[in-house]
């Protein structure tokens, strides 16, 4: 077992102990803080498949986010409160749009595909502002939360809490397996060189699109998680600055090693729940932070805690 | 003159206003990224310096001419100092470290104005000269500052057409843009050459959001949804291309304003009820990047490459 894999478990481990922390602690409010770091945790994973792998930077990607969790916030409007409703549905509404999304933006590349995520994803956000069916710029309120019957209460914060700490379990086993399989090695091989995978007869084209519509998906999983957790949806999910933030996460943690992403979610939610509690101008500390992670040291946390494995890569051109 | 036609009219003229607007902060962003290769996202935050600063020495001097110098010549400041202190380190990084690094600059510009003139919108006035209205022909009357954007915006647009190619400044760039190590190695000073390109860029954000502010809310942030419409814009018309710029910042700014303007009563006369009120608004926010996705789709280098790469 390599060292990534211990280090997600070690991950996972201390996630599924914070609630016994919380208890002994006294500290009830840090089920809901780290119930967030999670699903956020979930939204970067999914991010750093197709960022860290196929290198592509995506900086819409919070619309998928907000597109599951408007699916949930808008079934629930019209009374529809099963759970095995919300969640396939919100998956299969992120997918599609990371499919439409996916299909026209990787027609291009480079700064291209940046811009143009980002283009989308803005068109989320305003699409949302200007329904004013569904609260416009106000948001929607959701009652309550998907309703899975009595086996899985999820008005529970403990048993919710624990359904999205196995759920990030169960996708990061998946995106190790995905990423080492062979449509994973495709990805990173493009990554490297996509003509010369074209050369070799490669269709990139699809599997780029297919990374894309995965990442949509997971993506729109932790939407639907986030409207369960907050009964509450609104445009702003959809801000670009959503979208940066979760770049942020990838970096900040490390890209392409699946558990970095996690750990940058943990980083970054916490350091702006401390922040926050400091200072209304918190994003001015953030900004700075950033800009020192991009001029002093981009490997992230999980590249440090991996150093000495680090095995020097190429650069790839993209 | 029936009513149909002023009405075309006065929003002929309101997006051309819009598109040139676009324009001013889509030809920086194309610029600095056709010849340093690199995306500004904080290209937003120049705009928003130049309206702050024009709108808050306006109010205190009372001379617009002031405000406007101010407003111009602080974002210009703001982006020499950004050029030299962050962007001269990521030149050489990916694109994935320029989007950082400015979205970085991004928070910190919105914080900082945040602090100094707090979250509200700030008053920005129109000067006296131009507060009236004009009377272009009979039964429409146009808003004389608005006028006074489009003239300035189409002067600006000209100037940069005659120092991009008919002077000596202009070679430079367009060397630089087309082969920068080429260019370097026959003994153009980029490093100077880069700090002025992207003084250049930010002047004419500044100016941009100088002349917008009193037509739209002084906010922090006021810049972000600019720069994601001028990078519609940039895409669209191809990036690197100035006259790409000019053009798709017109077509956006025409599509943009018709939508929201014909959009409601179009679908009010096709549908009954109230399916017009509910649909045109999101309709009308979607049109552009339809706009966007429909040129991608059949030519994704955009409309207007430049020739040079």
């Amino acid at each position: 077992m390599d060292r990534t894999k211990v280090l997600a478990m070690l991950t996972v481990l201390g996630l599924a102990l914070v609630p016994v922390a919380a208890w002994a602690f006294d500290e009830p409010f840090w089920i809901d803080l780290f119930a967030r770091v999670a699903i956020f945790a979930i939204a970067a994973l999914s991010l750093d498949l197709i960022l860290g792998f196929a290198g592509l930077v995506s900086f819409g990607h919070a619309i998928y986010m907000g597109l599951g969790a408007y699916t949930v916030g808008i079934l629930s409007y019209h009374g529809i409160t099963a759970g095995l409703v919300h969640f396939p549905a919100a998956i299969v509404v992120s997918a599609l749009a990371a499919l439409m999304i996916g299909a026209i933006s990787l027609r291009t590349s480079g700064v291209f595909f940046i811009m143009i995520t980002l283009a989308f994803g803005q068109m989320g956000y305003f699409l949302a502002i200007s329904i004013n069916a569904y609260g416009g710029d106000d948001g929607l309120s959701i009652n309550r939360q998907s309703d899975f019957g009595s086996l899985l209460r999820l008005d529970d914060l403990h048993v919710f809490y624990y359904l999205v700490i196995v759920i990030l379990a169960a996708l990061l086993w998946l995106g190790f397996r995905l990423v080492n399989s062979r449509f994973g090695l495709l990805l990173q091989a493009i990554r490297f060189n996509e003509r010369r995978m074209n050369a070799l007869g490669f269709p990139t084209f699809r599997y780029k699109l297919a990374a894309f519509v995965i990442s949509g998906a997971v993506c729109g999983l932790a939407g639907a998680l986030l409207a369960n957790l907050t009964l509450f949806v609104s445009p702003s999910l959809m801000h670009w600055f959503r979208s940066g933030e979760l770049l942020v996460m990838v970096i900040a943690g490390g890209m392409a090693t699946l558990v970095g992403p996690v750990l940058g979610a943990i980083i970054y939610l916490m350091l702006e729940h401390v922040l926050a509690g400091l200072t209304v101008h918190w994003p001015a500390v953030l900004g700075a932070i950033l800009l020192l992670i991009v001029l002093f040291g981009k490997q992230g946390l999980a590249g440090i805690l991996l150093a000495r494995k680090k095995v020097k890569e190429a650069k790839p051109h993209g | 003159m029936s009513a149909g036609t002023v009405l075309l009219v006065e929003q002929s003229l309101n997006g051309l206003q819009f598109g040139i607007m676009l324009f001013l902060m889509a030809a920086g962003l194309t610029l600095v990224f056709g010849v340093m290769n690199v995306v500004n996202l904080a290209h937003g935050s120049l705009y928003m310096v130049g309206a702050y600063l024009c709108a808050s020495v306006f109010a205190a001097s009372g001379s617009f001419l002031l405000g406007v110098s101010t407003g111009i010549a602080g974002a210009t400041l703001v982006g020499i100092l950004f050029e030299v202190t962050v962007f001269r380190r990521i030149y050489d990084g990916d694109h994935l470290d320029h989007v950082l690094a400015t979205f970085g600059l991004t928070l910190i510009c919105n914080e900082v104005v945040r602090m100094i003139w707090g979250p509200t919108a700030l008053f920005a006035a129109v000067p006296q000269g131009l507060a009236g209205q004009v009377q272009l022909m009979p039964g429409l009357s146009y808003p004389a500052y608005r006028l006074a954007i489009i003239v300035v915006g189409l002067m600006v647009a000209g100037l940069l057409y005659v120092l991009v190619n008919r002077t000596r400044l202009g070679m430079v760039i367009r060397a630089s843009a087309s082969n920068r190590t080429m260019a370097a190695a026959l003994g153009v000073n980029d490093v100077v050459l880069y700090t002025i390109v992207f003084g250049l860029g930010a002047a004419l954000a500044g100016l941009s959001g100088l002349m917008a502010a009193p037509v739209f809310a002084v906010t922090p942030g006021m810049g972000d949804n600019v720069l994601i419409l001028s990078f519609v814009v940039v895409v669209i018309g191809g990036i690197g291309s100035v006259r790409g710029a000019f053009l798709a910042a017109l077509l956006i700014g025409f599509v943009d304003t018709f939508g929201r303007a014909f959009l409601r009563p179009l679908l009010a006369s096709l549908f009954a009820g109230n399916v017009a009120d509910n649909a045109a608004p999101a309709m009308a926010s979607l049109l552009i990047y339809a706009l966007m996705a429909v040129v991608l789709f059949f030519r994704p280098q955009g409309l207007f490459p430049p020739r040079t790469r």
